[in-house]
């Protein structure tokens, strides 16, 4: 059984994002990026599958420039068996790279996609439903609990009202959540064995994908700053300002 | 004019309190408005739906398939009920975040995530990077705009009207690769977190789900939610329904508590919209302090049973 994983690379997680003045986007120079935090949960999770032989083969992939090789890099030092890169540069949104995760998981013939429910730059959460809803297949966001069977996969889902269980025929889309697993931490050796496994480029061309229509993006502002509040010393004073205005 | 389709989402039989909120940002885009509720019986969900100002009509969308939500079986139908409508809205919700990029997908559009203001029947904010970068952002107006509705953003629209209410099929094949197994839904007496007026929230400084016990009775006393950072869900002191911020609920509660919650940018993520924030840390440094607007350095273990004598 063969999963594919997706990888993004991302602005770290940690990094406090200054958006630039002439609205044109937000500083990434000399800023650290890194796996997008959900994908790490998504590659944990298949390297966990494979590790209690319910996997056989994970291929890892991504699409950016070249500096998301990194990443794949990083997916093949978790425990990916190989990785393909597609190598577009420029704003991909989300419909274009579920077009090309589709494609890419139908030529491998694949048959369980892991992606992480979001990135964490744009915060889109629609790259894994539209990766289902082009394939036609069954689609579980928001996992917690990843169950697979030789022709189906049990998966617990994160919803509003608590946790929903859903069964999937094979092949499916399932999207991971924060409370999945916690993924492990890399060691030098296998950082050093991702770097002689192998790693293919290709096209959106090559794949027969055409960029979707794109949302125009007008201009990027911060957020309206909450204004600075005060400090209180006693438990009576945070009690009688609340009292004030009637909060409580 | 526009004509938006708002899929209405239903919890226990009855009409979400989100989706008059989604109907705040369809009467800020203007037009005509119809809520569509799929469901197997959908009569009281209509009911409340039919009263929400602004709307013109609603559909029940009713077949047994429809007893369990699943984005396989709802998206086509609502791709075929979405013809004539130049916008479908989902609420910002689980629900929606599942469905709706289904839906786009199908209709070969790019989705507009999580709007938090409008400024045109094709032109909205919606947040990025944990709320820290807000994009201004055109959809193409001459395809069908596909969109979810961040429902802190939007006051709910009154209620007053009486649209009439209609019955709606679709032909849509629906597939049988997707089963329903069960839901395990956290049952509570307390108010409603997405919705509620008062907020209590409680972080990993408080060490168990024993001790938790002390944001739940402060919280009573209030009579307000109760939330959690990611860390308390994660160290298994409260159910993950009640994480807050950039991946667990985003609220806009008039007041908010973070108790012995330093402050991460995603958990603040979750908060921007809180009328007043209360934050209570025994570490004068800690983040959460520069964007509350009280601030309280103390133990929480004897600040919070000192507020709930005093409330
Ligand atoms: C992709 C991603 C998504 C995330 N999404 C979310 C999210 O949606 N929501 C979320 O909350 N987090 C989220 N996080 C996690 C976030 O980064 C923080 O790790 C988390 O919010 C920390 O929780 P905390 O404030 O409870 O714990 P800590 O950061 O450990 O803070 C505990 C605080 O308690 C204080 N304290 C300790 N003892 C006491 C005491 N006796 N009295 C008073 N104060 C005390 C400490 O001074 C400290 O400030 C996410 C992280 C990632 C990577």
């Amino acid at each position: 059984m063969k999963a594919l994983v997706s990888v993004k690379r991302v602005v770290d997680y940690n990094v406090r994002i200054q958006v630039k003045p002439d609205g044109s986007g937000v500083v990434t120079d000399g800023v650290k990026f890194s796996m997008n935090p959900f994908d790490e949960i998504a590659m944990e999770e298949a390297v966990r599958l494979k590790e209690k032989g319910k996997i056989t083969e994970i291929i890892a992939v991504t699409i950016g420039g070249a500096k998301c090789e990194e990443t794949l890099r990083t997916a093949l030092a978790f425990g990916a068996d190989r990785a393909v890169h597609v190598k577009e540069e420029g704003d991909i949104q989300p419909l274009t790279a579920a077009k090309a995760l589709a494609a890419v998981f139908k030529k491998e013939g694949a048959n369980l996609f892991l992606l992480g429910k979001q990135a964490i730059d744009d915060d889109a959460n629609q790259t894994g439903q539209m990766v289902a809803a082009l394939l036609d297949l069954p689609q579980a966001t928001f996992a917690s609990k990843v169950e697979l069977e030789a022709a189906k996969v049990t998966v617990t889902r994160e919803v509003d009202a608590g946790l929903e269980t859903l069964e999937l025929d094979l092949p499916a889309i399932v999207t991971t959540d924060l409370r999945l697993n916690e993924p492990r931490y890399l060691k030098l050796p296998d950082i050093m064995k991702a770097k002689k496994k192998p790693l293919e480029a290709i096209s959106f061309e090559s794949l027969g994908v055409t960029a979707a229509a794109g949302l125009k993006t007008a201009k990027v502002s911060a957020p309206p700053k909450r204004s600075k509040g005060v400090m209180v010393k006693t438990v009576d004073e945070l009690v009688s300002a609340l009292k004030a205005k009637g909060l409580v | 004019m526009s004509k938006i389709l708002v899929i209405g989402e239903i919890s226990d039989g009855k009409l979400n309190a989100g989706t008059a909120k989604v109907m705040a940002a369809a009467t800020a885009i203007g037009g005509e408005v119809t809520i569509a509720l799929l469901g197997a019986d959908v009569a009281a969900a209509a009911e409340g739906a039919s009263k929400l100002a602004g709307v013109s009509k609603v559909l029940k969308v009713e077949r047994a398939e429809n007893a369990h939500i699943l984005a396989a079986t709802f998206a086509p139908q609502i791709v075929e009920l979405s013809k004539g409508y130049s916008h479908v809205l989902f609420p910002g919700t689980a629900f929606g975040k599942d469905i709706a990029p289904r839906v786009a997908a199908k209709l070969d559009v790019q989705q507009v995530s999580d709007i938090m203001a409008v400024h045109g029947a094709s032109s909205f904010d919606r947040p990025t990077y944990a709320g820290n970068a807000i994009l201004t952002v055109d959809a193409p107006a001459e395809s069908t705009i596909v969109a979810t509705v961040r429902l802190a953003s939007f006051t709910a629209v009154a209620e007053g009207g009486s649209a009439a209410i209609e019955a709606a099929s679709t032909s849509a094949v629906l597939p049988t690769h997707t089963r329903f197994v069960k839901l395990e839904a956290q049952k509570s007496e307390r108010p409603d977190l997405q919705a509620a007026n008062k907020v209590v929230s409680g972080g990993r400084a408080l060490g168990s789900a024993d001790a938790f016990k002390i944001i739940y009775s402060f919280a009573d006393k209030l009579g307000a939610a109760v939330g959690a950072s990611r860390a308390a869900v994660d160290s298994g002191y409260v159910p993950n329904d009640l994480q807050v911020g950039q991946t667990g609920k985003i609220i806009a509660p008039e007041l908010y508590f973070a108790i012995g919650i330093s402050g991460a940018i995603q958990h603040l993520a979750g908060i921007k919209d809180a009328r007043t924030i209360v934050a209570i840390n025994k570490d004068p440094e800690a983040p959460i302090f520069e964007i509350a607007d009280y601030g309280l350095v103390g133990d929480l273990f004897s600040v919070v049973p000192e507020m709930e004598s005093k409330v």
